[in-house]
């Protein structure tokens, strides 16, 4: 008899938002991993190649290769009373015996007396037949369908039937050849699966994934999305290069038509070139958010008057589809230049007035109030750059810019395409004449969105974004309004990552804590007047800390106690913070530091029991009790050390600092050896704890060593 | 691929010109109503949508099933452009279907009705793309898509979900077609105005002075004060009307207008949409009306589902 054979499970459903397809056919694999395997019906270390699935807007597929057709049959072992107990001195069974073969179904002579570490037992062998796999995928399969999860599944037979994206039609369960029989939400499991929606026939039968995608292909449905990527890139291609025209790239775009569509192919419409009068911007955002269009581009980078539209037929013959398409743009361009034009009859300023009936947070005011307090600390961090010496740091123009940041909100083009907010701010005060400088700044004002998108391109812009996130992190955390776990209404968590990205990768000079303070005080100056307290603070603090840390983690490739080390020497000048750390990275593995970063968390418990019995290791070093050659000897390389140790800092030579500090292993070893720290003697010992209490805080400015090598907290 | 010339995408245009306004409208009742559909008439007070119509509203509560098609001319204040802007209207043509419970060809269904028009399935560019259907004022929601005709959106398709805040059982499918937009599409014009109402009359014609006056009044003359307090009234005699259906034991019950303050609800949503073109209503207080709203339509659903189980013979079974 045949032992293995292949399985085909395809989910047959009314069309699947495009966006969660790749996600559902990931986790359809994950699933049937984890049951096949728990099975025992796939080879274990070969699971993950067995099986492979992927997805259409109509179909989930899965497909396994090669599982076992039936599950090993399997001995088990149940162990029973000590024979001491089942057996009399004569070998006669006793009571016990006797029932516990009954139980198990047994005659006394089948059960079998083991050795084992507590002594002699009896057991019951027990032969247990493997399930065929047919009868086990009848459970699996229909689980499977119920585990994938959705974002917001539904019901469409009754309350009580199970949910799904959207209505299962028709399921294909096939193993070896033969229908798995099952039933799930009223639809019974078969051998017939649906081609294409208008080219393709409708139940059509398939034996197993020896045919199957064969016979979709021919009823127009291309079931590998690799497959009708390459297809529409390759027509991309095709249909502009010939003209001298590209594709506006668009990665995102191109993964979501692959899975809008069964059978996608490319047409190239074209629009008024009229309408290229509108920006840029604008003429993407209605091709791509609307229509789901790619732009097209002259060779110079200029948009072109085309279209890339992917439809889900092979071809267009009459234009029908072509005109259709180049008629609804039209419709939307008309849409936006109207906006346009209402939108530039009034200033972008006198918008602000329009502002104060629109709410930010219930508790928070109005954005006419946040654009209050955004243009004061705007102003602030203008005055702190120009004073920590960049001369290009503009406090008029930051301020101007964070008053015209927000008027965008109530004009007509931001009501109609919310993602253009900004980039409409900064489009109109561009055409109504305002400066360069500003109108980027305005532009930029929501960058960075993620941990890859690029920052404000120029100081102003720096200043606006962050005096907005700032803004938004002070006041939501002094309102309660603190993201928790998935729920993050603000995009706090980004607005955090998005302050310090700005501030590291611009080098720009600025406490965190007086940032911080500063973004409280136009809270508290400021209509509706809200108190963050220092604890308030603290927390946010702590939490674009939290940020850095996962940058330097993810971004910069530091290790969790490189970071922890030198932020625990101070992380309010993020800069400087992080080239300590990079310090700490360069010296980490260096003879004398590693052995030394040991010493200083010996020293560091040292003193810790020490302040638990009241001596915190605080009062100076009296020399005149220094009775050791070793502790007299440490004390004067710490003196030493301690001083050109503190210049190198002074000129933020850090890793230098941290080569002279290495070079203090030698004293710190032969002190180890030769001195007992705690001494009967108090006067010794308060001393000897001093000693190391100055060491420890003197080298410990740059990084602090002892946080080398701890683990990360879970 | 070779660029088609204009005209010959005309003269393929050309081909549909058959169908009028009006002759959409009729073929698309005809194909539900063969379809074992009850045909219904337009409600008689402003309605946002279709689905505000008692015929959706109320009927997809509940375990009765229910079929119905009809036309529903619908105010959307905001939308008015004063007969100026060739696509946005202050009063759109939905014609709605409502099929309860959802049968399991549906889709087929609906796609044979576009053909029935006069689309050919197989030469435009169909597709379902995800939609999911809210309206927070009704406190209804649903699963389902826009359905796309070569880009243009020609229908909303939604598995309703919950209406009136009740979870429903069983699930009703909602189609909701917008007749002035699929009227241009077949007849190859740009602007809905130039749509041929019937053969001798365009929509132009048939509808510009109401587009004209009414976006005038709700932009311009609409007197805020009066109409808040226009809101303010029949909220109030909405709420005594379902508190006085809640005080009931039993009694009296059948014959209680629920329906009557189903219909206030309604005057209170369009009025609310006045108010909101008008400009009068802050972001704030735009959140606190719509919920106001929604009180009136959830409790409207709370006491019809009570009524209807208090009725012997529910609508539409059998006795």
């Amino acid at each position: 008899m045949k032992s293995r054979g292949d399985l085909l499970f395809e989910i047959g459903c009314e069309e699947i938002p495009a966006g969660m397809i790749l996600k559902a056919s990931q986790e359809l694999k994950a699933i049937l991993v984890k049951h096949l395997s728990a099975n025992g019906l796939v080879d274990e270390p070969t699971a993950q190649d067995s099986i492979e699935t992927f997805g259409a807007p109509r179909r989930l597929v899965a497909i396994a290769r090669n599982i076992k057709l039936k599950q090993e049959d399997v001995t088990r072992e149940i162990s029973g009373p000590p024979k001491s107990v089942a057996f009399d001195f004569a070998g006669q069974p006793t009571r016990a015996a006797v029932s516990f073969a009954e139980k198990q179904r047994l005659p006394v002579s089948k059960l079998t007396i083991v050795n084992t570490p507590k002594g002699e037992y009896v057991i019951a062998r027990q032969l247990v037949l493997g399930k065929s796999a047919a009868e086990i995928l009848k459970g699996v399969l229909p689980e499977t369908i119920r585990e994938i999860s959705w974002p917001r599944s539904m019901i469409w037979t009754g309350a009580q039937s199970p949910r799904f994206i959207r209505p299962i039609r028709w399921i294909v369960a096939l193993l070896d050849g033969k229908v798995v029989p099952f039933s799930y939400a009223d639809v019974q499991a078969g051998n017939h699966t649906d081609g294409h929606r208008f080219l393709g026939k409708r139940s059509i039968p398939v034996s197993g994934p020896r045919d199957y995608e064969e016979k979709l292909k021919k009823n127009f449905v291309s079931c590998r999305p690799s497959v009708r990527r390459k297809k529409v890139e390759a027509e991309l291609h095709s249909l502009t290069t010939p003209k001298g025209l590209r594709t506006h790239e668009d990665a995102g775009l191109l993964e979501l038509v692959t899975y809008l569509n069964e059978c996608p192919s490319v047409i190239l419409g074209r629009f008024d070139p009229a309408f290229l009068a509108l920006p840029d911007e604008i003429l993407i955002t209605v091709m791509r958010g609307h229509q789901k269009y790619f732009a097209v581009e002259s060779r110079s980078g200029d948009l072109a008057p085309h279209f890339l539209a992917v439809i889900n037929l092979p071809r267009d013959p009459k234009g029908l589809i072509r005109a259709g398409h180049e008629r609804v743009l039209r419709a939307r361009f008309a849409d936006a230049q109207f906006f346009w034009e209402t939108d530039q009859k009034t200033r972008l300023g006198d918008y602000l007035p329009k502002l104060a009936a629109v709410t930010y947070e219930r508790r928070l005011g109005s954005y006419a109030d946040k654009v209050e307090r955004m243009r004061s600390l705007a102003r602030w961090l203008s005055e702190q750059w120009f004073s920590g010496g960049v001369a290009q740091a503009d406090v008029a123009g930051s301020d101007r810019a964070a008053e015209l940041a927000k008027c965008d909100l109530v004009t007509e083009m931001v009501g109609e395409f919310a993602e253009l907010q900004g980039i409409v701010g900064g489009l109109y005060s561009r055409a109504q004449g305002e400066p360069d400088e500003i109108a980027w700044a305005v532009y930029d004002q929501y960058k960075p969105l993620g941990l890859d998108d690029p920052l404000p391109r120029n100081l102003t812009g720096c200043a606006v974004a962050l005096a907005d996130k700032l803004d938004s992190l002070v006041a939501c955390f002094a309102v309660g309004a603190i993201p928790t776990g998935s729920s993050d209404p603000f995009a706090l968590r980004r607005a955090a990552l998005g302050i310090v990205k700005i501030i590291l990768e611009k080098n720009l000079p600025l406490s965190l804590s007086a940032a911080i303070s500063a973004a409280a005080k136009s809270l508290k100056e400021h209509a509706p007047r809200i108190e963050a307290s220092d604890a308030i603070q603290k927390q946010v603090l702590d939490f674009l800390l939290e940020r850095a840390r996962y940058i330097l983690r993810e971004r910069r490739g530091f290790a969790y106690d490189e970071i922890n080390a030198a932020f625990a020497a101070g992380a309010d000048d993020l800069g400087d913070a992080v080239e300590r750390v990079a310090a700490v990275k360069a010296i980490r593995d260096t003879k004398n530091f590693a052995p030394l970063a040991a010493s200083f968390k010996r020293i560091r418990n040292i003193l810790e029991k020490s302040a638990g019995k009241g001596d915190k290791g605080q009062g100076a070093v009296k020399q005149e009790l220094l009775r050791d050659a070793a502790e007299l000897q440490l004390y004067t390389v710490v003196q030493k050390i301690g001083d050109e140790a503190t210049r190198l800092k002074k000129e933020k030579k850090y890793r230098k600092a941290l080569e002279k500090i290495s070079e203090l292993r030698p004293a710190v070893d032969f002190f180890f050896d030769k001195v007992l720290v705690m001494v009967e003697d108090e006067d010794i010992r308060r001393n000897r704890i001093a000693l190391l209490g100055t060491l420890l805080k003197e080298f410990s400015n740059v990084a602090d060593f002892s946080e080398l090598g701890s683990e990360e907290a879970k | 691929m070779a660029r088609k010339s204009n005209s010959k995408v005309k003269r393929e245009f050309a081909k549909l010109k058959g169908l009028t306004f009006q002759d959409l409208l009729l073929k698309l009742e005809h194909y539900w109503t063969m379809r074992d559909c009850i045909l219904q008439q337009p409600y008689d007070i402003e309605v946002g949508a279709g689905t505000m119509h008692p015929e959706t509203f109320l009927r997809v509560l509940g375990p009765e099933p229910y079929r119905v098609v009809y036309a529903q001319p619908s105010r959307r204040p905001a939308d008015g452009r004063y007969g100026e802007n060739p696509n946005r209207l202050y009063k759109h043509t939905q014609l709605q279907v409502i099929l309860k419970p959802s049968p399991a060809d549906i889709q087929d269904v609906y796609l044979a009705s576009l053909a029935a028009v006069g689309i050919n399935l197989k030469e435009h560019d169909i597709r379902f793309e995800e939609d999911n259907w809210e309206s927070p004022t009704l406190g209804a929601w649903g699963i389902g898509w826009q359905v796309l005709l070569d880009g243009l959106e020609i229908t909303q398709f939604t598995y309703f979900q919950q209406c009136g805040g009740v979870d429903l059982d069983p699930i009703s499918v909602e189609l909701t077609y917008g007749l002035d937009r699929i009227a241009a599409y077949l007849q190859g014009v740009d602007n809905v105005f130039d749509v041929r109402w019937s053969n001798s009359m365009t929509y132009r014609q048939v509808r510009l002075a109401e587009e004209q006056q009414f976006s005038a009044y709700s932009f311009d003359h609409a007197d805020t004060a009066s109409t808040r307090k226009q809101f303010d009234l029949n909220e109030a005699e909405a709420a005594r009307l379902l508190a006085a259906y809640d005080a009931l034991k039993g009694a009296g019950k059948e014959r209680f207008p629920v329906l009557q303050a189903y219909d206030l609800c309604l005057k209170c949503s369009h009025l609310f949409n006045v108010l909101d073109a008008r400009g009068a209503i802050s972001v704030t207080e735009r959140a606190g009306m719509i919920a106001r709203v929604r009180k009136l339509a959830t409790h409207v659903a709370r006491a019809w589902l009570d009524q209807r189980a208090a009725i012997q013979t529910p609508a539409g079974m059998s006795a």
